[in-house]
């Protein structure tokens, strides 16, 4: 394989493993709120806090480990995506700082106040809302280069129904894959009303998905012709995609398999998100750069490709051991460490 | 000066970096000092060390959470504030960042664990055994991202023709020249100082209760820690003149205020600039330049005249280097007092006026990494990429940069304050005696003697 090609997988793997761990923290900001407007607070609060205290950081070390690749595989994309992203980029890093940092002066601090909610269940709406830019314009037709550097063209970009469709998507997605992980949370701590709770929001989450997801497809047709016919191509991953999302809702629905359910929603993601990508491809950044024509010297690319299996020998047993701590203890899930 | 595009980059960038560098050194330090309480806990058998672990630590994630966010914010700006720049210097110096992210996720998976697992392990030996790879891990960190900027400054380890870059060697661009003393200090200052934040932490709580045991252990840790720093830091600064006499000698030049080449020069400390560039009203200490720089007092320093002069760096800097060197004087010094008082029997080491002098010397450390970093950064203007980019070439075109300024300056407002009211909040509802007696009931009825 080129190195653009193993550079550009490996980011889409960072990327997607983002786009799960971040939407459960993101959508369970969001339920946290949410029940506490609806006093529902105290069935779920505990759980979801129990889960995020300990990874809110790695979950964020996923999204710098991305950009950093981005630009180490792909220099050319530091100066098409910086030139032209500095106000939702800054936008965005303000939402993340306010989010992580708040999460932890709230967590180890004092007592949760009502702001703090509103914050904690707002930014994570936005983040994902800011963040989804990044993938539009990287569509073509929203930035234009002229003598004077690249420019983001905020008009277009604002007024487009395309743009808009990404972002709802990214915004119910984050809802719908939140619920899924957190019910399977709830049931391995076998607290009944959080599990009750979870599983309607999973239940109610999962046509909006479906719908936006449609919706985007929609827009996509007429924003950019190529892209939806490649992806026309590979009609069989959004066919899997679809189908892991019933199966996912059915056993939702039925009330069994709660973590083959979560694993489901996991695949339903991999195939779109995937299927997208590929479709995406050559371009990075359409038409102005390809993964082709940007990727780094080959003795960066060799580099980096080392250090990246070297650092996966030593990340791999330590995240085991972490999901081992929390995640898979029961003991621990059930509050009682 | 013209606040174009160029200009408000720096500006943001420079504001980033001086918040995100309080964070980052308190981030690679305090692990060190957890880690070795925490040992020193389990091995003489005393909780008063387990519980400064502990509640350093606990401190520590407030910390952390700023760090983490604004090297996240730092992160994402070098791309937008610079894309020019990132965008050569993505085809060559990229190992090291992607590396870090690395130490990063290790460092944020063990800390996870770290700060969660305090009372799960019979034995807690292998609790302290976790600390170790966070030590590491922000140790390293702090390695590659300053290999980075070891490269902006003696970038090596490619060849231009014209525009295109060939023969890059990631390698050689992450162990250039600057690399070896940029990062042996910028680690030791980076122990210093929170080993100076600790202690000042301890001597104020002296100064305001009784002296407890528990905060003359703490104190008697952290002044220890502060002097091997200090002498350290002090070796590793002095290398790093030499190697700027080398390597960087119109840096070195600036900041010293020395125009003509010639042997047998004088140091300058403090003092003013009149019109015609010539110095007043400061001290001279014979021959001791020749020696900073070569290591004999009669060797040859290079001059600021040999250069060009829209090649050289403003000649402010020269406060920033008296002020760093003049904090790390004192750090020793404050130090060895205390080390010197506690030795001899006659003289209490808790008098007021030390006390005080070490409240002093936490601040004063942190302002010297501060001093230090604007004399490392300023000191290499007008380049971004020393010999190949200048500032203004790597900058965004996009005008809204000052609106971004404002963003981000009202951001780390309420950063800080948020950090700083957190941390009163969690120390003053739960004091140390306290907090003793619930969790180690025996020990603070013996007043932790054993
Ligand atoms: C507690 C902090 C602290 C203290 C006490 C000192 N320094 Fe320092 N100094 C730093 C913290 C620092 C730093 C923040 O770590 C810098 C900024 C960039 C760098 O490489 O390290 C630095 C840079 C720096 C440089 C420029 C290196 C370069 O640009 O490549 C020199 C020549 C010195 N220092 C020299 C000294 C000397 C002779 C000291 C005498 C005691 C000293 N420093 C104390
Ligand atoms: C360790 C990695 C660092 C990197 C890669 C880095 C990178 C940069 C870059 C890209 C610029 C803009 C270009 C320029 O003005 O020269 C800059 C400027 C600056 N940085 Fe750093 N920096 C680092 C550390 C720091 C730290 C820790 C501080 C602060 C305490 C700092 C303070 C400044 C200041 C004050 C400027 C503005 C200089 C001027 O415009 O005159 N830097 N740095
Ligand atoms: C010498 C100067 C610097 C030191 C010692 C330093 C060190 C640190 C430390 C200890 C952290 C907290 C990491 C954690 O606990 O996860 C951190 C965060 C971070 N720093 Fe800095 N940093 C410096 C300058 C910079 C610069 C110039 C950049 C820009 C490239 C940067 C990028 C980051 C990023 C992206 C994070 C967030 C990582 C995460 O999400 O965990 N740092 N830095």
């Amino acid at each position: 394989m080129s190195y653009e090609m193993i550079g550009i997988t490996v980011l889409w793997i960072f990327l997607y493993g983002y786009l799960i761990v971040a939407s459960v923290d993101f959508g369970a900001g969001f339920f946290a709120y949410y029940a506490k407007t609806t006093k529902q607070d105290h069935i779920i609060n505990q759980l979801i806090s129990r889960y995020l205290s300990p990874v809110w950081e790695v979950t964020n070390v996923f999204f710098v480990f991305f950009f950093v690749g981005l630009v180490g595989f792909f220099p050319d994309s530091a100066y098409y995506f910086g030139q032209s992203l500095l106000i939702p980029g800054s936008i965005a890093i303000v939402l993340i700082a306010i989010r992580g940092s708040f999460y932890a002066f709230e967590n180890y601090g004092s007592k949760k106040s009502n702001f703090f909610m509103f914050l904690y269940g707002a930014t994570g709406l936005l983040i994902p809302a800011s963040l989804s830019t990044a993938m539009t314009i990287s569509e073509g037709g929203f930035i234009e280069e002229t003598d004077n550097g690249v420019r983001l063209l905020t008009g277009e970009l604002l007024t487009s129904p395309y743009s808009w469709s990404v972002v709802f998507l990214a915004i119910v997605s984050v809802l719908f894959i939140s619920a899924a992980f957190l019910t399977f949370y709830a049931s391995k701590a076998n607290d009944q009303p959080a599990l009750e709770l979870m599983r309607k929001y999973t239940l109610f989450w999962g046509s909006p998905t479906i719908i936006a997801s449609l919706t985007t497809f929609i827009a996509m047709s007429q924003h950019n012709a190529r892209h939806f016919e490649k992806m026309l191509d590979l009609w069989w991953m959004f066919g899997l995609s679809v189908a892991f999302f019933l199966g996912a809702l059915l056993l939702v629905y039925q009330q069994k398999r709660y973590g083959l359910a979560f694993i489901f929603v996991m695949f339903q993601f991999f195939f779109a998100f995937f299927g997208y990508g590929a479709g995406h491809l050559p371009y990075l950044i359409e038409p102005f750069i390809t993964v082709e024509s940007s990727v780094t010297n080959e003795a960066m690319g060799l580099a980096l490709v080392i250090v990246f299996i070297a650092g996966l020998l030593l990340l791999i047993p330590s995240l085991i051991l972490l999901m081992r701590m929390f995640l898979f203890d029961a003991e621990y899930v059930k509050g009682k460490k | 000066m013209e606040l174009d595009s160029a200009m408000m980059s720096r500006m943001l960038t420079s504001l980033t970096l001086v918040f995100h560098i309080i964070f980052a050194t308190v981030g690679v330090g305090i692990p060190v000092m957890v880690s070795i309480a925490e040992f020193i806990g389990i091995k003489k058998k005393d909780a008063n060390y387990t519980l400064l672990a502990r509640r350093w630590a606990r401190g520590f994630t407030i910390t952390v959470a700023v760090g983490v966010v604004t090297g996240t914010a730092i992160g994402l700006q070098l791309s937008l504030l610079w894309p020019k720049f990132m965008q050569f210097a993505g085809n060559v110096i990229a190992l090291p960042l992607f590396m870090e992210t690395f130490a990063f996720f290790f460092e944020a998976i063990f800390l996870g664990i770290y700060l969660y697992t305090w009372d799960r392990f019979k034995n807690p030996i292998y609790h302290w055994l976790l600390s170790i790879p966070v030590v590491i891990g922000a140790t390293m960190s702090a390695f590659f991202i300053t290999t980075v900027n070891a490269f902006m400054n003696t970038p090596q380890g490619f060849d231009l023709e014209g525009r295109t870059l060939t023969n890059v060697d990631p390698l050689a661009a992450m162990f250039n020249p600057a690399t070896p003393t940029k990062v042996f200090h910028v680690v030791s200052s980076s122990y210093l100082t929170s080993a100076a934040i600790l202690a000042a932490i301890a001597a104020f709580a002296i100064l305001k209760k009784n002296a407890s045991d528990y905060h003359k252990k703490a104190l008697k840790l952290t002044m220890v820690a502060t002097f091997i720093f200090a002498i350290t830091t002090a070796i590793a600064g002095d290398l790093s003149a030499k190697f700027l006499a080398n390597e960087q000698p119109e840096k070195l030049a600036a900041a010293e205020w020395h125009f003509e080449t010639e042997k047998n020069a004088d140091l300058i400390v403090f003092g003013t600039l009149n019109e015609d560039n010539e110095v007043e009203n400061a001290l001279r200490l014979p021959n001791a330049l020749s020696f900073l720089a070569h290591g004999s007092f009669d060797s040859e320093v290079t001059g600021l005249n040999e250069f060009p002069e829209d090649e050289t760096p403003p000649l402010w800097i020269h406060y920033m280097f008296d002020l760093m060197v003049m904090l790390g004087m004192y750090a020793l010094g404050v130090s060895f007092l205390y080390l010197l008082f506690s030795k001899l029997k006659k003289w209490n080491e808790n008098n007021k006026w030390l006390l005080w002098l070490i409240v002093i010397n936490g601040p004063g450390a942190m302002l010297a990494i501060e001093f230090g970093w604007i004399f490392a950064e300023v000191g290499r203007q007008p380049w971004i990429l020393r010999g190949f980019m200048k500032v203004a070439e790597g900058a965004t075109t996009s005008p809204h940069v000052d609106w971004m300024f404002v963003l981000f300056l009202a951001l780390y407002v309420v950063l800080g304050g948020g950090a700083i009211s957190v941390l009163r909040k969690m120390f003053k509802n739960n004091p140390a005696e306290l907090e003793l007696e619930k969790r180690y009931p025996d020990v603070a009825k013996r007043g932790g003697h054993k």
